[in-house]
């Protein structure tokens, strides 16, 4: 991850929609997201069709970065967990090993305890496939050369 | 940084317009959004102020087809072009495989054009990019406005100090903005290949 670009590989990806369809139940969510950094949506979980997963991604990637921005100003290094409370629905969001943003949206069926406890749980089994997806990418030479054997005229075929 | 996800078979890249205030960029984003097939966009969605000036940023993501069975997403971002929104305009710099610099082409944003585009230099130093090395497109927006405006090899001149592929455009009509994207997607694509910065 620390290269070029992030590649999530298959096995890697069911776990990490294993943990978060055990944190949906187990906090008892309505839906689950797995966001990166830079506003990509890597996983979710639960009834992510009522949502517009793509911009969900993007502005809760925009969130933790405008939060992040507040904390360095206050000599923070991050504010690693933001709560939003609405009428029915309330979000949690929590940066995992400064690198994904977990997503929990829940209604009264839930708490914000309960939620957070969850959360914790779920952080470590993240942090951990984060581990092996870095050692996958470390491990193979670039991506398993589908960007390598990219040519200029497979771009090119975009355009037609 | 893009991200591959070989589990929904997608190659996911950001991509951002930067340039002085109101030269155009979240008129880019309109235009595309306006005139791309819906099922080929997602939702446009502006932070603005009241007065419609860009307050975070504008996101519009965009898919292109399909390319050795991959299918190719591109996340369009502008950042607020005012001078006072650095530390947004850093924020949103991060993660990105590549930049458009739209240009004001009007004489009375020279300096803003040139501002905007050394501030573009420290933030990407800042976020740990080469910035000679960033796939970068050059667009010189407002080719339409009558009088007072710079010729194209002035702008040349002026800012493609790395010679990048230049376009002349009128964002509110379309004129050149699907040339700027098709070009940035381009050097995204081949970079990508190259295996990133």
């Amino acid at each position: 991850m620390d290269q070029g670009h992030f590649i999530l590989h298959v096995k890697e990806f069911n776990e990490f929609q294993s943990v978060l369809k055990k944190l949906l139940a187990d906090s008892h969510a309505k839906v689950v997201f797995l966001v990166d950094k830079n506003g990509s949506l890597l996983s979710s979980a639960g009834e992510t069709a009522d949502f517009d997963t793509t911009s969900l991604a993007s502005l809760a990637a925009g969130n933790i970065a405008a939060t992040g921005g507040l904390a360095t100003l206050i000599g923070e290094k991050e504010f690693s967990i933001l709560f939003h409370e609405g009428e029915r629905d309330n979000m949690h969001l929590s940066v995992v090993e400064n690198r994904l943003i977990l997503v929990v949206i829940f209604d009264q069926r839930s708490s914000v305890g309960l939620v957070r406890l969850r959360v914790r749980r779920a952080s470590e089994d993240l942090a951990r496939i984060l581990k092996s997806v870095d050692e996958t990418a470390r491990g193979e030479e670039e991506g398993e050369g589908v960007i390598e054997e990219l040519t200029e005229a497979d771009i090119e075929t975009l355009f037609k | 940084m893009s991200f591959i996800n070989y589990s929904s078979r997608e190659i996911n890249c950001k991509i951002v317009y930067y340039g002085p205030g109101l030269c155009g960029k979240t008129t880019n984003l309109q235009y595309i959004f306006k005139r791309m097939n819906p099922e080929s966009r997602g939702k446009m969605i502006s932070l603005a102020t009241e007065t419609e000036r860009t307050l975070f940023f504008d996101f519009l993501p965009v898919s292109m087809g399909e390319i050795r069975g991959f299918k190719t997403r591109f996340h369009l971002y502008t950042v607020p072009g005012q001078v006072f929104y650095d530390a947004s305009r850093r924020l949103i710099l991060r993660g990105v495989d590549g930049v458009v610099f739209c240009a004001d082409s009007q004489l009375t944003r020279m300096d803003a054009n040139v501002e905007s585009l050394e501030n573009l230099k420290i933030n990407m130093k800042e976020q740990g990019y080469d910035p000679d090395r960033v796939p970068l497109v050059l667009q010189y927006n407002k080719r339409d406005v009558k009088d007072g405006v710079a010729s194209v090899s002035e702008l040349h001149a002026l800012l493609n100090y790395r010679n990048v592929p230049e376009f002349e455009a009128v964002a509110t009509t379309g004129v050149g903005v699907f040339e700027t994207l098709k070009a940035i997607i381009k050097m995204v694509l081949i970079d990508l290949k190259k295996g990133g910065r």
